[in-house]
Formats: C-alpha cells, sequence, structure tokens
C-alpha cells in the first residue's frame, strides 16, 4: 500500500530543501540505483541520492572533485554500436532475443516497433505502459520497444529509468534487453561489467514487474535478461542471456530498506542544504551531518569518494584501508588505537584481538631484525 | 589480509613511508628486461594508440597509431612492435644448454631420460599494471589467428608478415603470467605491492604513481601527498600531472587533447587525398606530418611518466636481494619458453581459442601446484613471510632444550631421535601432525608426539621424532640430527610438491566430459569486417 | 481430498528407481541428489551389495579416507563375507585401523593386488594413479557434488558406467588459484564432478532422494525452502515423533532458556549484545560452551522413532560447528576449561556427513564487522543447520541482519555459468528470520 499522500509530498518538499532553492533534481538512473545498492550501509549517498543532489557537483564544491568523466571516443563507439545494433527495424536484435531466449517461438520475421515519444518523462512511462499493454494483448508478435521510459518507486519519488530495449515475445512474456559496447571475446566477457549489467538490468525487471502487476492477467517479466556486445574485435553483435534472479533479489531488499530516507532526513538538523552554491566550509558541515560508510570499493562508484576518504583518513579510521582490515581487529576502528595497541601502550591483554596483535607485532619485529632474530632458514 | 601485513600498512599510514612486506626479492628480474608501455583507445575492444618499448631506459621505441580505427595504421603499428619485440625474443631463442628430460618412450610406454635443449636464460617482459597484462593478452590473442598474404593469398586484408607470430608469443606470455611465482611477464604494480605495504588499499596500490609515491616519495613529502599528488593533481588545462598508467588514458586527455588532435590529423589526410597537383600535395603532405607529429607528441608525453616509473620500480626492487628460491621458478620458466620457442619451430599451429577438457584440467593442477610451491618457498626465503605463517599456526620457531636418542623397532632399527623445542609460538598440531624443516636445502620430516609440561612463561615445549634425512645406518649421519641449543624453525606445510595424476591424452577424453575433441582443425582466422577494430 | 504423505513409501519408490536404472537401465550415469541425512550412505551400501550381487566388478570413488573407511565398515557390517578391497595410498597410517579386524577386507597400496575383489574402494586422489587396461563395469561415485570436473576427468576412464551420489547443498569444490579462464566452458576443471558430467550427458536419469531422516519435522522445512528451493524434501517424521527433554529444570539463565526453547521447538538463538569482535569472540565462545556443558548437566533424554525408550544425551550426541578452525580451537579449550571432553567440536568443512542430536553453532557472521564471500557461502551454513536430529542452537551477536544488509552479493557474473542457487545471502537472511523467532538475548555476567 502505497504511504498516504501527504507524507509522500512532505518528504518531497524536504527533499527539495535539501537539494537547495532552484536547484533540479538529478534524475535516479539505474546505474546509480544499482550502485546505491552495492553500499546500501552509506546513509550519506542514500540521502544525497534519494534527493536528487548532484553529487558531482557538491564533490567539486568541497574542493574534492570526482575523477569520473567518459571519453568521447567510448560515448561515439557505444552509440553507433547500439544504432547498429537495433538497425532495420531491431531485426538483428530480435533474431538474438530469438536465439538466445525463446527458440521454441515463431522467428521474428517481421516485429511491431510502436512510437514512444511523449512530452515529459510521465508522459513517456504511460506511452510505454500503453505499449506494452497492447503488445501483451497481441499473441502471436514480436515487438520491440525501443528506449522505453518506466518508473520505480524509490523512496516515495519516482525514479524514471530508461532501458536499452525491452522485446514483448509472442507469448506476452517480457525480456529487458542491455546493450553494452564492451566486447565478447571468445564468448567471455569482464565478469565486473558483466556483474553491473546484470545489477542495472534488474532494477529494470523489477520496474517492468511493477507494470506487468497493473494487468490482468500480469504477464510474465523474464528474469534472464539479454546483453547484447560487439563480438570479438569486430563490431558485429553477439548476445548472451544471463540470469539476474540474483541480483533482482538483492535489489528489491535494498530498495525496500530505501524507505528510511526519511527517517535519515529526520535527522538532519533544521535547514541542512546540500547546494553547490554554498561556501565549502558550511557544504563540509552538511555533509559531515550525515554518516558515510567509506571503502575503497567506493573511488570506483561514487562522485564524493575522494572527499569521504580524506575524512576517513583524516578520522585515523582503519577502514580507509580496505574493509578486510578490520576483520581481525575486533573493536579497534582507528590506526593510532591498532598501533598502539600493538606496542602494549593500550588495550586489554585478554582481548584476543589485542593478544594476537601484539604476537603479530612482536613476529614482525624479529623477522626484520628490530629485536632479536631466530634463524629460520 | 593477515595482522602482519595490516602492522605493516598501517606502520606505514603513521610513519608516511611504505613498510617492508618482505626482506628479499621474491621474483627474478632480468638484466635486460623489455619494458612496454602500451595505451589504448577507449571503448574500441583492445585498438591500440600507442607504445613506448625497448631494453634501454633512456632511448625507448616510441609507437604510436596516429588514427586508431585506420587498419593498415594499425598493422604498422602492430609490425613495428613485432620488430622491436621478437628479435629481443630471438636473442634468448638460440642461447641454449644441454639438459635432461623426462619423456614417455611411445614404443615402450616407459619413462625414460632424454637430451633436450635448454635455453640459457629467458626473456622477461615488464608492463604497468595488470590490466597491462591483460593487454598482452588481447594483443596475442587478436594477433594469432591472422592471416599474411604469404600464409594464404586470398585473404582480403593480409597481416605484415611476423605479426601472428608475435601473437603467439605475446598469447605465451600472458599465458604464462598465470602461473603463480613465473616472471616471464610481470606487471610492476603486482612486484612492487608483493614487497612493500603502503599506507592505501590493495585497490589504491594498482595505481603505478600512487603506489610509487609511498615507497619512494620525493623529498620530504609523505607518502599519502605525494599520493594524492599522483592520483588527482591536474595542471591548468585540466591534464593530470601523473598520466593513468594504462592502457586505458585519462578521459581529459581524450576529449580535450587527443580527440582534437586526431581530427587534425583526418582533416590533412583528406585534404592530402584531394590535392590536385604536385605542390599542393607537398604543402598538404607536411600538414599531414604535423599532425601526426602533434599525436606522436601526445603519446609520448602519457607514456613517458609511466616509463620512467616503471623503471625507477626497477631500481627499487633491485636493492633487494634475490631470494635463494628465485632461481629454481625461474628454470621453470626458461623450460616454458624452450616449449613454445620448439612448437614455433616445429611449426605447430597458433594455441586455440579455448582449451580443451584436458589441458585445461592440467594447466589449473600445475598452477595450484605452483602456487603451494610459491607459499612453500617465500616462506623458507623469507624470514618475514615466514613470521606470517608463525601467526596463523602453520609454522613454529624456538631453541632445542633437549635430544633424546631413539630408535625405530624391527629387524633394522633406524634413528628417531626426539626432540624438544621451546618456543613462543603457537602451532595447530593436530595428533601425529608432520612438521618439515630445511637441512641443507632438503626438508626433513618429524612427526609431532606432544607436549611437555607447562612453562610457566606462556612459552609451549614440543616433542617432535625426527624420522628421515639421517642416513642408512644405525647411527644418524653427522649434522643431520638437531643439537641442544640450536635455533630451528619447523612448517606445518610441505616443503616440495608432488607431481599429480597424469591425465588422460586429449584423445582419451573420456565420456563425462565430453569424449575425445575429434580430429584438431586449425583454428579459422577472425572474420574480417570493414569496420574491424583489430 | 487430501494425500497423505508417506516418507517411507516416497523413498522406497524413489530407492527403487535408482537401483533400477542402476542396475536394468542403459544410460552409462545415473545421479542422485541426496539432501541431508536422506539417506545417502545406506543407497550407496545397498547398490553397492546389489551390483556385487548381480557380480558386476565395482569401484567406488568416495572423496577423502574417512568416507571410504566408513564405507567400508557398513559394507561389511551389512555383509561381512563380501571380499572387499581397500586401496590406499603409500603414506603413513593409510586407513582406519578397524579394517584390520575385517576378515574379507584386502588392504594394498596397489590397485594390481586387488584385482578379482567384488568390490574396490578409494579416494579419488589414489584412483587417479591407477592404470587399467580392462575398465570396471560399474562405479559408485560418493560426494559427488564435492569433487572438482578435473578429478573426475582423471578417473572417469577406469569404469564403463557409473552412479553418482552427492548433496548438491553443501560446501563446493574450491581451487587454490584463479580459474576464471575457463568459467562457462562445459568442462570447467574447478566447477563440480556433477555440473560437468550433466552439461555433456543432459539425458542422464536423475534422481533426488525425498525424505530426510536426519532433521526433525521442525527443521527440514527451513533447510529445504532456504538451500534446497527448486528441489525440496520433507521430514521422515512428524512433529510429535522427537521429543528432548531436561530432567533438570531451567536455572533461568540464558543457555538454559534457550536451550527449553530448542527442546520445543527445534531451534534457538541465543543472541549476544552486538559488537564487533574478533574470529575467536571470548564470550561467544564462553556462551557455546556453557550451552554444552548446560546440556550436559541438565540431563538431557531424546525421544525418538528409533526406539520407544528415551535414549540420554550424551557428549557424543552432542556437536559444535565453526566456520575456522581457530574458533574450534578456542572451543574445545573453553569446554575443557569446563570439564566437557567428549564433545565433537568442527569446522563446516569437517561435520560434513556427520549427524548428532543437538548441534550448537557459532553463527559464521557473529560479530563481524564485514561479510566476506567466506562466509556467506550457502553450504557452510547448510552444513551447520542440517546435522541434527533434534535440537539446533546458534549463538550469535545481535547484528548479523543489518550486517547482511550492508553487504549484499555484488559478484562478478561470468557468462555461460549456471547460477549457483540459492543464492547465499538470501538464505542467510531466510535462516535469521527464522532464528529470530527462537530468540533468547543474553548479556554474559
Amino acid at each position: 500500500m502505497p504511504p498516504p499522500r501527504t507524507r509522500g509530498t512532505a518528504l518531497r518538499h524536504r527533499l527539495a530543501e535539501l537539494r537547495g532553492p532552484d536547484v533540479p533534481a538529478k534524475a535516479l538512473d539505474a546505474r546509480a540505483l544499482a550502485a546505491l545498492a552495492a553500499n546500501p550501509g552509506c546513509r550519506r549517498r542514500a540521502i544525497l541520492d534519494g534527493a536528487g543532489v548532484n553529487k558531482a557537483a557538491l564533490a567539486s564544491a568541497l574542493g574534492s572533485p570526482s575523477a569520473f568523466g567518459q571519453s568521447q571516443f567510448a560515448l561515439t563507439r557505444g552509440n553507433a554500436f547500439e544504432a547498429k545494433v537495433k538497425a532495420d527495424g531491431g531485426a538483428e536484435l530480435l533474431r538474438l532475443v530469438h536465439e538466445k531466449l525463446d527458440r521454441t517461438a515463431e522467428p521474428p520475421a517481421h516485429a511491431r516497433v510502436p512510437e514512444l515519444t511523449a512530452t515529459g518523462p510521465e508522459g513517456r512511462t504511460a506511452r510505454t505502459a500503453l505499449a506494452l499493454r497492447e503488445a501483451t494483448e497481441a499473441p502471436g508478435e514480436w515487438t520491440l520497444l525501443d528506449h522505453p521510459m518506466l518508473a520505480l518507486d524509490v523512496a516515495g519519488s519516482p525514479a524514471f529509468l530508461e532501458p536499452d530495449a525491452v522485446v514483448v515475445h509472442p507469448d506476452g512474456s517480457w525480456t529487458v534487453v542491455e546493450i553494452k559496447s564492451f566486447p565478447m571475446l571468445d564468448g567471455s566477457a569482464d565478469a565486473a561489467k558483466v556483474g553491473a549489467a546484470a545489477r542495472q538490468s534488474a532494477v529494470y525487471v523489477l520496474a517492468l514487474e511493477q507494470v506487468a502487476a497493473r494487468l490482468n492477467p500480469a504477464p510474465r517479466v523474464r528474469h534472464r535478461v539479454l546483453l547484447v556486445c560487439p563480438k570479438d574485435f569486430s563490431n558485429h553483435p553477439t548476445a548472451s542471456a544471463v540470469d539476474v534472479r540474483k541480483q533482482r533479489a538483492v535489489t528489491a531488499r535494498q530498495l525496500a530498506r530505501l524507505t528510511r530516507i526519511e527517517d535519515i532526513a529526520d535527522t538532519l538538523p533544521d535547514g541542512t542544504c546540500f547546494s553547490p552554491e554554498l561556501p565549502a566550509a558550511e557544504l563540509t558541515a552538511a555533509v559531515e551531518s550525515v554518516p558515510a560508510t567509506y571503502a575503497p570499493e567506493c573511488l570506483s562508484a561514487c562522485e564524493l569518494a575522494f572527499h569521504c576518504r580524506a575524512r576517513s583518513r583524516a578520522s585515523d579510521a582503519v577502514t580507509s584501508l580496505g574493509r578486510s582490515v578490520r576483520a581481525e581487529l575486533g573493536d579497534l576502528t582507528t590506526v593510532e588505537g591498532v598501533l598502539s595497541a600493538a606496542r602494549g601502550e593500550s588495550g586489554d591483554p585478554d582481548d584476543p584481538a589485542v593478544a594476537a596483535l601484539r604476537r603479530a607485532a612482536r613476529l614482525r619485529a624479529e623477522a626484520l631484525g628490530r629485536e632479536a632474530v631466530t634463524a629460520c632458514r | 589480509m593477515s595482522l602482519i601485513s595490516t602492522l605493516a600498512r598501517l606502520e606505514a599510514v603513521s610513519t608516511g613511508r611504505a613498510q617492508p612486506a618482505a626482506t628479499v626479492r621474491h621474483r627474478r628480474l632480468s638484466e635486460r628486461p623489455l619494458v612496454f608501455v602500451p595505451l589504448t583507445t577507449a571503448g574500441e575492444a583492445g585498438a591500440p594508440l600507442g607504445a613506448l618499448v625497448g631494453t634501454d631506459r633512456d632511448a625507448p621505441h616510441l609507437l604510436v597509431v596516429p588514427q586508431p580505427r585506420d587498419r593498415d595504421l594499425r598493422f604498422t603499428f602492430l609490425s613495428e612492435l613485432a620488430d622491436v619485440v621478437l628479435p629481443y625474443i630471438d636473442a634468448y631463442a638460440v642461447d641454449v644448454e644441454a639438459a635432461e628430460r623426462n619423456e614417455t618412450d611411445p614404443e615402450t610406454g616407459k619413462r625414460v631420460k632424454v637430451e633436450v635443449e635448454l635455453c640459457a636464460n629467458a626473456p622477461q617482459l615488464i608492463v604497468p599494471s595488470r590490466a597491462g597484462i591483460d593487454f598482452v593478452r588481447l594483443l596475442g590473442r587478436s594477433m594469432r589467428f591472422r592471416r599474411t598474404a604469404e600464409q594464404d593469398p586470398e585473404t582480403p586484408y593480409p597481416a605484415p608478415p611476423r605479426v601472428p607470430l608475435l601473437g603467439r608469443w605475446l598469447t605465451h606470455f600472458a599465458e604464462r603470467a598465470r602461473v603463480p611465482g613465473s616472471s616471464l611477464l610481470l606487471a610492476m604494480t603486482d612486484v612492487l605491492a608483493r614487497h612493500w605495504a603502503t599506507g592505501q588499499s590493495t585497490l589504491e596500490d594498482q595505481h603505478l604513481g600512487a603506489l610509487l609515491a609511498w615507497i619512494d616519495p620525493p623529498g620530504g613529502e609523505t607518502g599519502a601527498e605525494a599520493a594524492l599528488r599522483a592520483e588527482l593533481a591536474r595542471d591548468r588545462d585540466g591534464q593530470l600531472l601523473c598520466p593513468p598508467a594504462g592502457p586505458a588514458t585519462d578521459p581529459a586527455f581524450d576529449n580535450k587533447l587527443l580527440a582534437p588532435a586526431i581530427e587534425r590529423y583526418d582533416r590533412a589526410r583528406t585534404a592530402l587525398a584531394a590535392a590536385e597537383d604536385g605542390l599542393q600535395a607537398d604543402d598538404r603532405l607536411g600538414d599531414l606530418t604535423t599532425a601526426e607529429r602533434e599525436i606522436r607528441a601526445l603519446v609520448a608525453s602519457r607514456t613517458r611518466p609511466t616509463w620512467d616509473a616503471v623503471w625507477r620500480g626497477l631500481d627499487r626492487l633491485r636493492e633487494l636481494p634475490e631470494a635463494s628460491r628465485v632461481e629454481e621458478r625461474w628454470t621453470r620458466d626458461r623450460w616454458s619458453f624452450t616449449g613454445h620457442r620448439d612448437r614455433v619451430l616445429a611449426g605447430e599451429p597458433p594455441q586455440p581459442r579455448r582449451d580443451d577438457a584436458v589441458t585445461a584440467a592440467n594447466k589449473l593442477a600445475a598452477r595450484e601446484r605452483e602456487q603451494a610451491r610459491l607459499e612453500a618457498q617465500e616462506a623458507l626465503d623469507d624470514p618475514l613471510v615466514m613470521a606470517g605463517r608463525r601467526l596463523s599456526g602453520e609454522a613454529f620457531a624456538g631453541e632445542v632444550t633437549e635430544v633424546v636418542m631413539a630408535y625405530s623397532e624391527g629387524k633394522r632399527p633406524s634413528p628417531r631421535p626426539l626432540v624438544t623445542v621451546r618456543t613462543d609460538d603457537r602451532p595447530h598440531l593436530g595428533e601425529r601432525a608432520k612438521v618439515f624443516r630445511s637441512l641443507g636445502g632438503k626438508p626433513q620430516s618429524a612427526e609431532f608426539v606432544g607436549y611437555e609440561g607447562d612453562p610457566e612463561d606462556g612459552s609451549a615445549l614440543i616433542v617432535l621424532r625426527v624420522l628421515d634425512k639421517m642416513g642408512r645406518g644405525k647411527e644418524p649421519e653427522e649434522g643431520s640430527v638437531p643439537e641442544k641449543g640450536d635455533e630451528l624453525c619447523f612448517t606445518l606445510f610441505e616443503h616440495e610438491q608432488r607431481g599429480g595424476a597424469k591425465l588422460p591424452d586429449p584423445e582419451q577424453t573420456p565420456w563425462t566430459h565430453g569424449g575425445p575433441p575429434g580430429e584438431q582443425v586449425p583454428e579459422a582466422a577472425d572474420a574480417l569486417t570493414e569496420e574491424d577494430v583489430l | 481430498m487430501t494425500t497423505v504423505f508417506d516418507p517411507g513409501a516416497a523413498a522406497t519408490e524413489a530407492t527403487d528407481a535408482i537401483l533400477r536404472d542402476t542396475l536394468h537401465g542403459t544410460a552409462r550415469g545415473v545421479v542422485v541428489d541426496s539432501p541431508p541425512g536422506a539417506g545417502k550412505s545406506t543407497l550407496v551400501v545397498r547398490a553397492a551389495l546389489e551390483l556385487a550381487d548381480a557380480g558386476r566388478p565395482l569401484m567406488v570413488v568416495a572423496q577423502t579416507n574417512a568416507q571410504v573407511d566408513d564405507l567400508v565398515l557398513r559394507l561389511a557390517e551389512k555383509n561381512p563375507e563380501l571380499p572387499v578391497g581397500r586401496l590406499h595410498s603409500s603414506d603413513a597410517d593409510p586407513y582406519d585401523k578397524a579394517l584390520d579386524d575385517l576378515p574379507n577386507v584386502r588392504k594394498s597400496a596397489k590397485a594390481g593386488d586387488l584385482s578379482g575383489l567384488a568390490v574396490v574402494i578409494s579416494t579419488a586422489a589414489k584412483w587417479a594413479h591407477v592404470k587399467v587396461d580392462e575398465p570396471w563395469r560399474h562405479a559408485i561415485v560418493d560426494e559427488a557434488y564435492q569433487m572438482r570436473s578435473d578429478s573426475l576427468l582423471a578417473v572417469a576412464g577406469l569404469f564403463e558406467r557409473a552412479l553418482f551420489v552427492g548433496d548438491p547443498g553443501q560446501l563446493d569444490p574450491f581451487s587454490i588459484v584463479g580459474s576464471e579462464q575457463w568459467a562457462g566452458l562445459s568442462y570447467d576443471p574447478s566447477a563440480s564432478a556433477v555440473t560437468t558430467l550433466l552439461a555433456h550427458n543432459p539425458e542422464l536419469p536423475q534422481h533426488r532422494l525425498p525424505v530426510s531422516w536426519r532433521l526433525p519435522a521442525s527443521a527440514a522445512p527451513l533447510v529445504s525452502d532456504a538451500f534446497y528451493p527448486y528441489t525440496p524434501f520433507r521430514s521422515g517424521t512428524g512433529h510429535g515423533d522427537r521429543r528432548l527433554s531436561f530432567a533438570v529444570p531451567s536455572d533461568g539463565s540464558g543457555p538454559d532458556r534457550v536451550i527449553d526453547e530448542a527442546a520445543e521447538s527445534g531451534w534457538g538463538l541465543l543472541e549476544l549484545p552486538a559488537r564487533h569482535t574478533p574470529r575467536t569472540d571470548p564470550e561467544a565462545v564462553r556462551a557455546v560452551a556453557t550451552v554444552v556443558r548446560r546440556l550436559l548437566d541438565r540431563g538431557g533424554a531424546a525421544t525418538s522413532e528409533r526406539s520407544p525408550d528415551a535414549a540420554p544425551l550424551t557428549a557424543d550426541r552432542i556437536a559444535v560447528g565453526t566456520a575456522h578452525r581457530d574458533q574450534a580451537a578456542s572451543v574445545r579449550a573453553a569446554l575443557t576449561e569446563l570439564g566437557v571432553t567428549d564433545v565433537t567440536v568442527d569446522t563446516a568443512n569437517r561435520l560434513q556427513g556427520r549427524e548428532y542430536d543437538v548441534t550448537v553453532v557459532l553463527h559464521p557472521l557473529s560479530g563481524r564487522p564485514d561479510a566476506t564471500a567466506f562466509h556467506l557461502e550457502t553450504g557452510r551454513l547448510c552444513v551447520l543447520a542440517s546435522r541434527h536430529r533434534h535440537a539446533c542452537i546458534v549463538v550469535c551477536r545481535a547484528g548479523v541482519s543489518d550486517l547482511l544488509d550492508d553487504y549484499p552479493s555484488t559478484e562478478p557474473v561470468q557468462l555461460g555459468t549456471l547460477v549457483k542457487f540459492p543464492d547465499g545471502w538470501e538464505a542467510n537472511h531466510a535462516v535469521l528470520a527464522r532464528l529470530a523467532e527462537h530468540r533468547v538475548g543474553w548479556r554474559p555476567g
């Protein structure tokens, strides 16, 4: 059941305040949602993304600009490849869907490609939903939805998502198609990139399932998506079915938890604002008012990472060296705390973490000849 | 991460300098390595943009593809690369020594010793980072199935003569790099991170500039400051002061400098093609040369800092003495190199796209064996590595407090002395667990008998029964039994690796694994298309 | 109309079909999935005896020496006359000394010494060194899901056809080096033997033992749902068939209350206050030891379908399971301090295939600041949660559910590989949700 309207409106209002006057909300796309789900413990990221704050602009205003960017070569190549995949009314794309996912169906000799243009994201979402319904009600036909628009409720406000394509099969089931420009070389591809594509597709699957649930009978949204990539060293498309059930389950659970955004918002002092127009000191204070869980993995996923890393280092946190570092340190969380415990200057010797640290320090010193050396050859 | 390496990292944070993670060097460094710093074009599957390559740190070869989408220019690049790399490899292929190898006699099926050639030394490729190794593999894959005009006069886009051969060699190097402890192809970041612990995470250690900043910070600066500069500092044009070690380039470089330069080059080329007379052509050729020179300068400016960093890393690594068991592993690299040389000479086809079931299983088994060997050898060579094994209960060191002679039962009693060792370590010794110590470079085994008494200082008295390496007689050979007062180190892991089971020949692949793969057909070349990137 | 599930009949039917396919079928292989306690060993012994009766020379491949010795003992128990060969390594103490008391069991390190015997049993590692001119007519491959594909490759040439038996829910085989380059290949050497076998021979008959005789009615549905979502199984016993009672009443402490909860419901969660700790968390270790001590002190008695009389809950009927060896060592030390000596304490890997009345488990994620793939591995939790006939008591720090949420699986995805189900992350959540219903909070004094 959706929350009462007034509450949703109040939250939206509050989030707009956090962005700052006249700062437009940055749309939450599937990539951002998937990244959000990858570090869900970070409240800072949750509230900034939830409020639609432009984190890249914020990072620059804080004096720790992000290092993200896209090369225009990659962009050009990506666009050219997608155009090639979708040429001729998507003939090649549909052939791949048929071959990889639905071989028993009639081959897609011709397919419907409904017009999806409309005004504004809401309009396009409605147009997509209509096209999906019509396609589902036309059994025995293939339908290709090129850049449809889907809405997914994220923390009380809709996020608009634009998959590369959605295909409606002759049996009325729906498939998400993701087109990427990294190659499939001899049938395999960069596993980290495929994993990211799978998480992104899982978000689309969830959004499609919400559309499907409003139809009666609800059509099946397939949990195997089609990943289309260039084959080997050519620009010919090839494809592989990717099972996204796991990613879908994880993302669904994470999105459900994201409703805590309003709880986070409630903990912020009145007047907190993340507008990049504000002076750096004021912004730093605003950002500091909501805790982050920085880990080095953030560097490749979040625009704010260099700022958070600097803060994490300044506070002497051991996790700035990696999450795994903490595994054997028990309650000790600061660099100086660990080192002084290892030197025997602090800590309870009966604490197994402290005892192990001291043994490690003794063995290390011995091996480096800083104390008595035991021949060990 | 073990607590010892965690401590080293934290000490690095606290002192502002990388701390030792090894006391000796665990990889072979050739006296004349071939350093290769490649760059690739964003968004393309391994289309090279350029490279610095060579064995002379002061005079690298600069190779550039001014328009990466142009097949002919790419072939020129690969051909030039072959001209540098293949002579380097060939120099090692001709210098051989006699060696023996066990082979199965095809007639009798027995194992016999065969006299063979073993290359006296092997070439060594060094790239800046792990991504560089992947790029070497990708280049190898892209070239080894190419056809030259000589091989196939009909082929629409013949590759220059030595390009397929270079592809086979790069493939071999990249495949060998997957074997733990091998040194034929090394990534500088991996080797540096093996020997030093920095005050940053392992992820950040993948950045060669930042890693070196911790190991070798410029005067007065802390590692953290220098690393931050290496990661992020930009000039007034928004370009990174320390360009990424590649092969990927910084998007700001692509968009602001490279793209306009390539555009100028394209325009100059089009203009030249449209020239109407010789004079005009001369002029426009001049423009084209200028445009090309500009791109070369750009590529040089992005690769030269990395090139210098790799050599600086080599300097630092050479300061560490080589560990004693590195030589043995390097000999395996020489065998690997010689083996591939022989396959090339015998006219065998290039490595297939995919391993068959038997080859895959053999490779996995060999790598697991090499991993175990590497872990044991590094610990035996390096007290700091051994300290980690002692901390985790896989080894213990201490003083011999008592030796009691004892003998085995039976008709011919052999010596089985009982040795008591006092240690502060806490090994995970199970009932009758086997332990090993190194005796003249060979493992001597002993058996855990039990703990003795309960010393008050928290140390333990461990009683062991020595089992072997004491000679054939009733009395042990001189020096083969520990003596009271000896400082010894015993490991719970074995020092040497047994060979695995022999797998069936590929033609004998059983039904559970798809049966025999059938007649070997030479792999087809990749399909060629007008817009291929490689 | 409702049909009453008759576990005995369902199990018999499954076993009959398996033996029919094995003895009279035409397929070269038969695959049997066996959930925890579904009678896998009984099936292997029975199939071996029937194949021997039919005069077909049989080789049996198991994964560890302990499994091999156990099978030999079981075979000899069922048919002391059967000539059995135990092929062993040339190491010291290569087999269980108990085998020396069996007159019809011949032991040798050479396969040639054992030729002509009805059944020859050894480990996969030892079989890999055996060479034969004439392959065995039949083989049984035990624990086939824990066997690696390359290990099957080394022995598959020794037999013509085989029965493959194993538990798909337990710990997967692993390799100590990367094997990504073969991911997606049907014969990926690091995959399980069954994965490769079925990829190449999808038409082979596949069976499933549908009934767990070990797990009580309180545990089977949870273990089945969480770890075998697409291949469900049932408990062979009903809710009233087993009872755990204690002569000494609860003293009101946390350990006693969780014991009573587990005796009543089959599950108990002793939850300690949230805290980040090293693996050998002294409080948690002490709590585990205290629970064991109280289980013994309170005069437990277990009633089951096996006998009308209650059997005393003795030390040998209790086990403690941990994720890491150092945790097991700490628990052993803590138990020794409390004067308990005969209780089995081991890691999940070593508890595979074993069975107890009551298990006490130190949750793999208890007190951890992060959740790694090792700790999330489904098989580990599955093994720990499925060793008991009566009750399972889990000791854990609070906050694991939040920890799980903060470390969702973001694994890389290899094209062409089958997605392994269930997902460790989800299975952990499912088990925690169930345990939360049987929670006893405790702050050790």
